[in-house]
C-alpha cells in the first residue's frame, strides 16, 4: 500500500510529469535538438498515452484487489490471536478512496472486504459467546427476575 | 446486564475469600457489648476489710456476681444453669462467697476476689423441703462451719473444704421446717417448723455434733399458713391460714408458749387477708394487706402493738447489726416522684438513724427490695448505704441522699426486639458542625495517613484508635445514608421498653409501660411481643414512627389483652388500650393505610379475628383484600395444625365491624402416639428476595419456590421429646414437614430415623436449615432442604423471555398447586445450638450466611454455601466455577468467623438480624443476659470503602500524579526543542 501511494498521482505533494504535452508552437522558443523530429513523436503520442493509461488502470485494479484482500492475511492472525487470548477490537479503516476512478470497478473488492470483515466480526462474536458474555441462555434473562407476587396472605403460628 | 455481570463478578471474587475476620484494632469499632446480671434476689455487702469494697448478688436469672461498690461494675460473674436456682448466698470467713443452689442440693464456695470456685459439695436428703443457709461463727473441730438445712436434712459443713461435719435428718413426712436459728453466743441450734400445718415443733440440736437435745411440740386449733417471721432468737410470729389471727410463739429453753391475737384487735378497720413479710428485725415484724403494710412491735410476753401503718408501697430491709447488740433496718417509702429512705434502730421505732429523700425517675416504678450496709464516718457516727432493686429490675446504690450508680439490669431479660429508624437530618444543621471541626477533620486524616504510611508513633496510634472508637459519626441521633444508625427497641420482662442506639448501645429513652403496670383490672400483666406499627417513609414522613406492644393480663391464654402504642423517637405511650378480648396471635398484615399504619389482625382464644387500627379506612383496605387473608394455628400439645379463612362479621351480641368469624379450611392432625410438634419456623415478613431464579452450572436455571406462606414443622417421637440419650435410636425419629399455610398442602415430608431434638430451624427464601441430634452417629447434624418450583422450569425459550412473553412475574396463587421438587443434604456439626438466624440484607442480593448461637454463647457465621444440597464429592469443573464446595461429612468451624470475636453473650437467647440500607451489610443484635451488636457483611463491604480508607493518601497520590505529569511534559518539550535545533 505504501509503495503504491508513492508512485500514484493522487495523494502526493509534488510530481514531475514526464509526458510533455506542450506541443503548442508558441511555447517552442527553444529549438529542437538536432536529429529530433517532432512529427513522428506527435504522431505516436495518443497511442502511447492510451497504452500507458490502460496499464495504469490495470495496475490500479490489481492494487485495489490487493488492498481488499489485505485483511485476509490478518484474518488468520487475528483468529489465532483471539484463540490465544480474549477478544480485542480492531479498527478496520476503509481505504478504497485512493482507488476511486471512473474506470475501476470497486464493487467486487468492497464486497470482499466487507465479507471478510464480517467474518472477523463473526469470529469475535463466537469468541464472546464461548466466553459466556452473550445473553443467549434463558438464565441470562431471568437472573434478576423478581419473585412473583402472591395472591394469598397467611399468618399465625403457635398461640402466644 | 453489564451491572449484573459486574455484581456477579464481585460475588465471585469475594467468595474466593470465605473467611471474614476482624483485626485487633477493629474491635469495638462497629460492635458493642453490654453485660448484665438480671433482677437481684439477694445481696451481701463486703466492706469490712481494706481493699475494693464490693457487693455480692444473686439474681433471678441464676447469676452470682460481685459488683464494685463504687461504680457498679462487674468484678466477676457466674451464670449457673437454668435449673440451678440460687436459694441463698452469704460470705464466710471474709473471703468465700457461699452459695446454696438447685433446691438446696449444691453448696459451693467461691473465692471472693477473683470468683474461682474453691469447693463444691452436694447435699442430699430424705425429702424435698425448704432450703435455708445459715452462716455462723461456730467452730466445730477447729473449722468454721456453715449450717445448711435442705432436703429434710440439717448439715454442718466446714467452710474450709466443704466437708459435711455432721448431719441430722428430719424425716417426719409432714414436717415443714420454717426457720433454723442459732441464738448468738450459744452452741445449740433451734429448728422450728410446722407439722401437719397445725402443730408447732421445735428441735434443739447440739451444734457441735448434731445431737438432738430436746424436742417439743404444741398443737393449735387453727392451721398455719406461709412464712414465720423471727422476732427474736427465741420468738417467732406467724399467721393462721385465714390470715386473721396473729400468733406469737416463744420457745425459750424448749418450753413453747404462745399468744393469739386477732388482727382486727390491732386495726380498727378490717384489713382483709394479710400475709407476713419475711424480715429478721428483732422485736418487730410486718404484715401486708391489700391496702397497707403494718409494722407490729412485740412487747414483753406476746403483747403486740401497731407502730406504723403505711399506705404507700413500703419495702423493709433485713436487720443489720451496727454495733454490739444494736440492730438497724431500712424502710423505703414512695412519695410522689421521691423515695424516702429511713434507717431506724430496731429497739426504737420513733427515732431515725437516717432519713433521706431522693428524687427517683418515675420510669423505674416502685422499689421492690432494699439491702443496707453501714460504714463509719470520719466523725465516728454511722453512715448507711442502701442498694435498691426497682420494679424495672434496675439496681441502684444510694448514699448520702444521692444515687451513686445505677444498672439497667432489666435488659438481662428481653422478651422481644424490633427496630426503628432515627429522624432525618435537617438541612443546614450539620454543615456548621463540619466547618467548626475542619481543622480536627484534617488533623484526623493526617494522623490516619501517618498510620497508613507506618510513620505513626505509639501515641499517634493510640490517638487514631481513640478517634475511631469515639467517632461522633456513629452515635448521632439522625439517620445516615448507610442505614447503620437505628434504634433497637426492646421490651423487657419487667414491662419496660428501652430504645438503644445501634452506634454505641446507649439508652436513648426508657419507658415503664403504664398498660403493663399492675392495676385493679389487670393483676398480672405480661408483655408478649413488639411489632412495628407505623414506619413512615413516603407520604407520612413528618410523623414519628411507632411500635405496638402487645400484652395480656395474666399468664393464661384467655386473659384479656392489652395494647400500647409507643412513639419511637420520644418513648411516649400515646395510646393504650385495654382489650375486651384475649390475644392468642398477632398477625401483621402486608397492608398499610394512608398514614403508613400497618394493619394488624389479633386472633383471640375463641378464634375471632379483630382488626386494628379500628378506623374506617383500615376496614376499607381490609375489605378489598378480605378473601385473600388466611390464618393458621399450630397446637403443639395436641399435634394439630389448622388453617382458617375469615368469614363474616362476628356473630356475637355486640355489633363490632372490626371483628370477624373464622371458618376452618383445613387441618393436619399428626398421630399423637408417634409425633409431637417441637419446633416451627416461618420466613421473616420483611425478608427481601432478589430473584426467583437460581443459576446453576451449564447456564441452566432452576426456579425457587418462594412463598411467604411456607411453614416448617419438626416433630419427634413423644418418647424422644426428653433429653438427648433418654431413648434408643430405634425408638426415636424426627419428621420434618414443609406446609403451605393457605391450602394446608404438605409440600415435603422427610423422616430422620434415629434422630432427636431439640431442633433449631431457620427458613429463608426457598430453603430451610435445621439442627438436631443424630443418636446413631452420636453427633449433632444440620440438614438443609431447598424447594424448587418445577412447573416454571420449562420457561427456557430465550425469545419468549427476551420479548417478555412469559408468566414468571404474574401473581401466583397457592391454589394453583405448583409442582415442587426438593433437594436436601445433611452434615455433621460439632456444636449444639442455642439460636440460629440468617443474615438479612435490604435487597437480598448479597449471599447469605447462617448465624449460629453456639452453646458457648458465641455467634458463629457459617456460609450458606456449605449447606448446599447440590454439593458432591467431586464437583465438575462447571460446578466448581459456580462455587460449589466439594462435599465433606461435617461442616467446618472457622475460628475467624466468630462474629462475637472474643466476647460471650451469656445466656444467649436469640439473634436478630436487621438490614442496613447498604446492600452488603446486615446489623446483628444478639441478646440473652448480655447484649451484643455488630455490623456484618457476608460478602465483605463490596459497595463501600472501608472505614479506615485514607482519603488523604488518595488526595496526595492524585496531586503527586498531576505534578508528575506536568514535570514530564515540560521535560519532554524541552527535549523536543533541543532535538529540532540539532
Amino acid at each position: 500500500m505504501e509503495k503504491g501511494k508513492g508512485v500514484l498521482g493522487a495523494g502526493r505533494r509534488w510530481a514531475v510529469d514526464f509526458s510533455d504535452n506542450s506541443t503548442a508552437p508558441s511555447s517552442r522558443d527553444i529549438p529542437d535538438p538536432p536529429g529530433f523530429t517532432r512529427a513522428s513523436v506527435d504522431q505516436d503520442d495518443s497511442a502511447v498515452s492510451r497504452q500507458k493509461k490502460d496499464a495504469e488502470a490495470n495496475w490500479k485494479a490489481q492494487k485495489a484487489w490487493e488492498v481488499a484482500q489485505a485483511p485476509f492475511k490478518n484474518l488468520l492472525m487475528m483468529g489465532f490471536m483471539m484463540w490465544m487470548a480474549g477478544s480485542t477490537v480492531h479498527l478496520f479503516s476503509i481505504v478504497f478512496e485512493p482507488y476511486k476512478d471512473n474506470k475501476v470497478e470497486l464493487l467486487g473488492p468492497k464486497l470482499l472486504f466487507i465479507a471478510l470483515n464480517l467474518g472477523g466480526l463473526a469470529l469475535g462474536v463466537w469468541k464472546l459467546n464461548t466466553l459466556g458474555l452473550l445473553p443467549t441462555h434463558a438464565s441470562d434473562w431471568v437472573s434478576s427476575l423478581s419473585p412473583a407476587q402472591e395472591v394469598e396472605y397467611s399468618g399465625g403460628g403457635i398461640p402466644l | 446486564m453489564a451491572i449484573m455481570s459486574f455484581i456477579f463478578a464481585f460475588f465471585f471474587f469475594s467468595s474466593l475469600q470465605p473467611i471474614l475476620s476482624l483485626y485487633e484494632d477493629q474491635v469495638g469499632l462497629m460492635d458493642w457489648h453490654q453485660q448484665y446480671i438480671g433482677k437481684v434476689k439477694q445481696a451481701v455487702f463486703h466492706t469490712h476489710k481494706t481493699g475494693r469494697k464490693r457487693v455480692v448478688a444473686s439474681t433471678e436469672q441464676n447469676i452470682i456476681a460481685t459488683l464494685d461498690l463504687r461504680s457498679g461494675e462487674i468484678f466477676w460473674r457466674h451464670v449457673l444453669g437454668p435449673n440451678d436456682v440460687v436459694d441463698g448466698i452469704d460470705i464466710a470467713l471474709g473471703k468465700y462467697v457461699i452459695t446454696l443452689s438447685s433446691g438446696g442440693s449444691i453448696l459451693r464456695a467461691w473465692n471472693l476476689p477473683d470468683g474461682q470456685m474453691v469447693w463444691e459439695s452436694s447435699l442430699h436428703g430424705p425429702k424435698h423441703s425448704k432450703s435455708l443457709l445459715l452462716t455462723t461463727n461456730l467452730i466445730i473441730e477447729k473449722d468454721n462451719s456453715l449450717i445448711v438445712f435442705s432436703n429434710g436434712r440439717l448439715n454442718a459443713v466446714s467452710c474450709i473444704d466443704g466437708e459435711v461435719l455432721w448431719k441430722k435428718d428430719f424425716e417426719e413426712e409432714s414436717l415443714e421446717v420454717q426457720q433454723v436459728i442459732q441464738p448468738p453466743g450459744s452452741d445449740f441450734i433451734y429448728v422450728v417448723g410446722f407439722a401437719a400445718s397445725s402443730q408447732f415443733e421445735t428441735y434443739k440440736i447440739n451444734a457441735k455434733n448434731g445431737e438432738l437435745l430436746k424436742h417439743e411440740s404444741t398443737a393449735f386449733s387453727g392451721r398455719f399458713s406461709g412464712e414465720v417471721s423471727l422476732v427474736s432468737s427465741e420468738t417467732v410470729a406467724a399467721l393462721d391460714s385465714t390470715g386473721s389471727i396473729l400468733l406469737t410463739i416463744s420457745f425459750h429453753n424448749g418450753k413453747i408458749s404462745s399468744q393469739q391475737t386477732p388482727v382486727s384487735n390491732l386495726l380498727e378497720d378490717s384489713p382483709g387477708l394479710a400475709v407476713i413479710i419475711h424480715s429478721s428485725v428483732t422485736g418487730i415484724f410486718a404484715i401486708k394487706t391489700d391496702a397497707a403494710t403494718i409494722f407490729i412491735r412485740v412487747i414483753g410476753e406476746g403483747k403486740l402493738e401497731v407502730v406504723e401503718k403505711t399506705n404507700h408501697e413500703t419495702v423493709v430491709s433485713d436487720a443489720l447489726s451496727i454495733s454490739e447488740g444494736q440492730q438497724a433496718f431500712a424502710l423505703v417509702q414512695h412519695a410522689g416522684s421521691n423515695i424516702h429512705l429511713t434507717v431506724k434502730p430496731a429497739h426504737d421505732w420513733d427515732s431515725n438513724l437516717l432519713k433521706e429523700s431522693i428524687k427517683m425517675d418515675q420510669q423505674r416504678g416502685f422499689v421492690h427490695k432494699v439491702f443496707i450496709n453501714n460504714y463509719i464516718r470520719t466523725d465516728r457516727s454511722h453512715g448507711f448505704r442502701a442498694l435498691i432493686v426497682m420494679e424495672d429490675h434496675s439496681l441502684l446504690l444510694l448514699q448520702q441522699g444521692a444515687i451513686v450508680w445505677s444498672r439497667e439490669d432489666g435488659l438481662a431479660s428481653i422478651i422481644d426486639v424490633t427496630t426503628s429508624e432515627l429522624p432525618v437530618e435537617k438541612a443546614g444543621v450539620s454543615v456548621a458542625k463540619v466547618e467548626l471541626n475542619l481543622f480536627e477533620w484534617l488533623k484526623g486524616h493526617v494522623l490516619k495517613l501517618k498510620g497508613t504510611l507506618m510513620l505513626a508513633t505509639p501515641e499517634d496510634i493510640a490517638a487514631i484508635q481513640y478517634m475511631r472508637l469515639k467517632s461522633s459519626e456513629k452515635s448521632k441521633m439522625t439517620r445516615d445514608h448507610n442505614g447503620f444508625r437505628k434504634l433497637l427497641i426492646a421490651l423487657t420482662r419487667a414491662g419496660k421498653l428501652f430504645a438503644l442506639h445501634t452506634g454505641d448501645g446507649r439508652i436513648v429513652w426508657s419507658h415503664l409501660l403504664q398498660s403493663l403496670h399492675k392495676s385493679e383490672s389487670c393483676r398480672q400483666p405480661i408483655g408478649l411481643n413488639l411489632h412495628q406499627w407505623q414506619v413512615p417513609h413516603h407520604h407520612a414522613l413528618d410523623e414519628n414512627p411507632s411500635v405496638l406492644v402487645v400484652g395480656r393480663c395474666g399468664p393464661s391464654s384467655d386473659a384479656l389483652g392489652v395494647l400500647s402504642l409507643v412513639d419511637s423517637y420520644t418513648g411516649k405511650e400515646f395510646s393504650s388500650l385495654r382489650l375486651v378480648h384475649s390475644v392468642a396471635q398477632v398477625i401483621p398484615l402486608p397492608y398499610t393505610d394512608s398514614t403508613e399504619q400497618r394493619l394488624h389482625l389479633l386472633i383471640d382464644a375463641d378464634k375471632h379475628a379483630h382488626l386494628y387500627p379500628k378506623t374506617p379506612e383500615a376496614i376499607d383496605i381490609f375489605q378489598s383484600e378480605f378473601s385473600n387473608v388466611y390464618w393458621y394455628s399450630v397446637d403443639d400439645d395436641n399435634g394439630i395444625i389448622k388453617g382458617y379463612a375469615l368469614k363474616t362479621k362476628c356473630s356475637g351480641n355486640v355489633a363490632d365491624e372490626f371483628c370477624f368469624d373464622s371458618r376452618e379450611l383445613w387441618s393436619i392432625v399428626l398421630p399423637s402416639e408417634s409425633e409431637k410438634i417441637i419446633t416451627t419456623a416461618t420466613r421473616k415478613l420483611n425478608e427481601a428476595v432478589h430473584t426467583q431464579a437460581k443459576l446453576i452450572a451449564d447456564q441452566d436455571v432452576m426456579y425457587k419456590y418462594i412463598s411467604s406462606n411456607l411453614l416448617f414443622v419438626a416433630t419427634v417421637a413423644p418418647k424422644a421429646s426428653g433429653e438427648i440419650g433418654s431413648v434408643t435410636p430405634e425408638e426415636s425419629w424426627l419428621v420434618v414437614y414443609l406446609i403451605d399455610t393457605v391450602t394446608g398442602r404438605v409440600l415435603h415430608r422427610m423422616t430422620h430415623h434415629g434422630s432427636q431434638g431439640p431442633v433449631q430451624a431457620v427458613l429463608s427464601e426457598n430453603w430451610v436449615v435445621y439442627h438436631y441430634f443424630n443418636l446413631r452417629a452420636h453427633r449433632y447434624e444440620m440438614s438443609v432442604i431447598e424447594i424448587y418450583d418445577q412447573s416454571r422450569a420449562d420457561n427456557k425459550d430465550v425469545w419468549k423471555l427476551v420479548v417478555g412473553n412469559h408468566n414468571l412475574t404474574s401473581p401466583v396463587s397457592s391454589y394453583s398447586r405448583a409442582e415442587v421438587i426438593t433437594k436436601s443434604q445433611s452434615y455433621f456439626f460439632t456444636h449444639s445450638l442455642k439460636a440460629i438466624a440468617v443474615t438479612l440484607t435490604v435487597k437480598g442480593i448479597t449471599s447469605k450466611q447462617l448465624l449460629i448461637g453456639t452453646i458457648g454463647d458465641q455467634v458463629l457465621a457459617l456460609d450458606k454455601r456449605f449447606l448446599d444440597p447440590r454439593r458432591s464429592v467431586n464437583p465438575t469443573q462447571a460446578e466448581r466455577e459456580e462455587g460449589i464446595i466439594p462435599l465433606t461429612d461435617s461442616l467446618p468451624i472457622i475460628p475467624q468467623s466468630y462474629i462475637t470475636h472474643s466476647l460471650r453473650v451469656e445466656g444467649l437467647q436469640s439473634i436478630i438480624t436487621v438490614a442496613a440500607k447498604l446492600e452488603s451489610t446486615t446489623l446483628v443484635f444478639a441478646h440473652g443476659l448480655d447484649l451484643f451488636f455488630t455490623h456484618y457483611a457476608p460478602s465483605r463491604t463490596y459497595d463501600s470503602l472501608t472505614e479506615d480508607f485514607s482519603y488523604a493518601l488518595l488526595l496526595i497520590t492524585i496531586v503527586a500524579l498531576v505534578a508528575a505529569i506536568f514535570v514530564t511534559w515540560i521535560l519532554s518539550q524541552r527535549k523536543e526543542l533541543q532535538d529540532r535545533w540539532r
